[in-house]
């Protein structure tokens, strides 16, 4: 067309607000540019055949103007979606441009080229983790500073691992035979513990009682065979005979090795021995309440030699 | 003026500044002793009536925040534990099934001298953990898949700041929770004045004070990084103690003196945590699930 020409004259020789000028040469910032250079070959303006590629929201087309829309402004570029795949966006271009010149053809096939290229690098980036900077609060740092400082002062660390491992200790979490004990300490806290189991027996009479009817009632086929050894405390004088069992019972636990009969008696016994497991697994529950128990006096008749072993570590 | 006799005036009002501080150091003087006076006197008292020292002690609680607490109804109680646990079927219960922990220890991706010191310590602390060198272009993402490929149970990260470690990441695999902790006051072992060597032994675990829901979970968590049956003859104890809200971490070897006292010896390391937030999920800091964050 004639007013190509006209155009050009005057976007070459007089002004173009897409024109950048810099030392190297002149810029163009037309979005529909092909090459990005301001020249005769690759203006927009003032060419009336042209061709682009562009990119919208990830998605490429091909942009063509020809001079026969060239009346109409508002159709004037005809919009052709390429296909995502590269080989196929090629193929596409190539054909779309059949007998074009080849100076735009190319260009074009470059552009889609470099786009691909930039989309992808896009996505990558967009999946890869970004670190962000996060602001350190110095107040909140020197406040939490002082408040660790009086929360580890209040803590008091080592008395309380020392107090569970104790309570471990004394709960048998370690097992029958621990490890990490000393032989000495384990059998004080043996004897420690049937002392205290003993007490509880004592001061929990009254709450017991009911049960103890029960179990009376349970026992009274095996009282014969209960009632040729028992051990008798002055304390429970007035109980009833369920209690006197009990009382049997527990020196079965610790004396088992020495008295071998009575062990053997324990084993036979079933309802008996029932009785003898129940107790200590009640044991650790009650001992929380009544530790102040650990101190009642108890008189032993018949076991002097015990007590002498016991008493001095207390 | 007599040398003993301190005048009972308002040391303000004097105006020479020597014979302010003068007597007002002798006024301080003869407080302290009034009161070593009146606390000898107690003394000698109680010592002949211990009922009185136990009075006096029963009176005299000190307001503490322990003891003035608000009542959380989320703590777990002796009575509620049983539903707790129901609850609990949670992403510790293999765990406490049985399943062997396996743990991962990391930097961030740029680490130093601090961090690597640390990352050893705390290895020798987990047993069954393994310490892997982060590359610079290893994400977050790619570490959990790379440690749930492995079969990794946990993955702890140490994160650093100004080429100090400042935070701890724990993610819990293979579906959470993630834990971010913020990480001071680390002591290595070998500052600790009389330390004790460990050993290769699986320590026992201590979780103190960890009474609420939010505590429960943490505590379960910290559970899980160490073996469920741990080797009592190592008399290694290893505590995680929650005061409010910092956790502080102790390793000792103890001995039973008698039924009454344990000798402990420290092995070390010390460091303390706090919570920031607790995540559900894998760690995910932009779209993940937060189950709370510390306001």
């Amino acid at each position: 067309m004639n007013n190509e020409e006209v155009v050009w004259q005057v976007i070459n020789n007089q002004f173009c607000s897409y024109k950048i000028k810099t030392n190297t040469g002149n810029l163009c910032r037309n979005e529909y540019n092909l090459t990005g250079l301001c020249n005769r070959q690759s203006c927009p303006l003032a060419n009336n055949k042209y061709a682009t590629v562009r990119e919208h929201e990830g998605q490429l087309f091909l942009y063509i103007k020809t001079p026969e829309r060239a009346h109409t402004p508002a159709n004037m570029w005809e919009k052709i979606q390429l296909p995502k795949n590269y080989a196929e966006a090629l193929k596409m271009v190539d054909k779309e441009l059949i007998y074009w010149p080849r100076f735009v053809k190319n260009k074009c096939k470059q552009r889609v080229t470099r786009i691909m290229q930039y989309l992808v690098r896009m996505r990558k980036l967009k999946l890869k983790s970004k670190s962000n900077l996060v602001v350190v609060k110095k107040k909140q740092e020197r406040r939490e500073k002082s408040r660790e400082k009086r929360a580890e002062a209040v803590a008091r660390l080592d008395n309380e691992i020392e107090k569970e491992l104790l309570e471990r200790l004394k709960s048998k979490a370690y097992g029958d035979q621990p490890l990490n004990v000393n032989e000495d300490v384990w059998r004080e806290v043996l004897e420690g513990d049937q002392l205290e189991a003993e007490s509880d027996v004592t001061t929990e009479e009254e709450s017991l009682a009911e049960e103890d009817e029960e179990w009376n009632n349970l026992n009274d086929e095996d009282e014969d065979e209960e009632l040729t050894r028992e051990f008798v405390s002055d304390i429970s004088d007035d109980e009833s005979s369920s209690d006197i069992e009990e009382f049997g019972n527990i020196p079965l636990a610790s004396d088992a090795s020495s008295d071998e009969e009575d062990s053997d008696d324990a084993g036979a016994d079933k309802k008996g021995k029932r009785k003898a497991s129940s107790a200590p697994v009640k044991k650790p529950k009650q001992k929380k309440q009544k530790k102040r128990g650990a101190h009642v006096e108890i008189e032993y008749e018949n076991e002097p030699a015990q007590m002498s072993e016991f008493n001095p570590s207390w | 003026m007599p040398k003993d006799k301190v005048p009972d005036v308002d040391v303000s009002t004097i105006k020479n500044k020597q014979k302010r501080s003068d007597i007002y150091r002798k006024q301080q003087a003869a407080k302290a002793k009034e009161k070593h006076d009146r606390r000898r006197e107690q003394k000698k008292i109680e010592a002949q009536d211990p009922s009185k020292k136990e009075e006096r002690l029963k009176n005299n609680v000190v307001r503490t925040q322990e003891n003035t607490r608000e009542y959380d109804e989320t703590l777990v109680t002796e009575e509620n534990v049983d539903e707790e646990d129901q609850v609990n079927d949670d992403e510790f219960a293999e765990y406490f099934d049985g399943k062997a922990p396996k743990v991962v220890i990391t930097s961030s991706p740029i680490s130093n001298k601090k961090t690597h010191d640390f990352i050893k310590e705390l290895s020798s602390v987990i047993p069954n953990s393994d310490v892997f060198k982060r590359g610079k272009k290893s994400e977050m993402n790619r570490v959990i898949q790379y440690c749930m490929h492995h079969d990794y149970t946990d993955l702890l990260v140490v994160a650093e700041d100004r080429k100090e470690p400042t935070h701890l990441i724990h993610v819990h695999l293979p579906n959470g929770p993630t834990a971010y902790y913020r990480l001071t006051s680390i002591i290595q072992s070998k500052t600790i004045e009389g330390h004790a060597k460990a050993t290769s032994h699986k320590p026992e675990l201590i979780l103190n004070r960890f009474d609420t829901k939010l505590g429960h979970t943490i505590g379960r968590m910290f559970a899980a990084l160490f073996p469920h049956v741990p080797q009592f003859e190592g008399r290694q104890v290893v505590t995680f103690h929650n005061q409010r809200d910092f956790i502080f971490f102790r390793r000792h070897r103890y001995m039973f003196k008698s039924g009454k006292k344990a000798n402990l010896q420290e092995i070390g390391p010390r460091f303390t945590l706090k919570l920031r937030w607790l995540q559900k999920g894998l760690y995910d800091p932009n779209n993940g699930e937060y189950e709370w964050i510390s306001k």
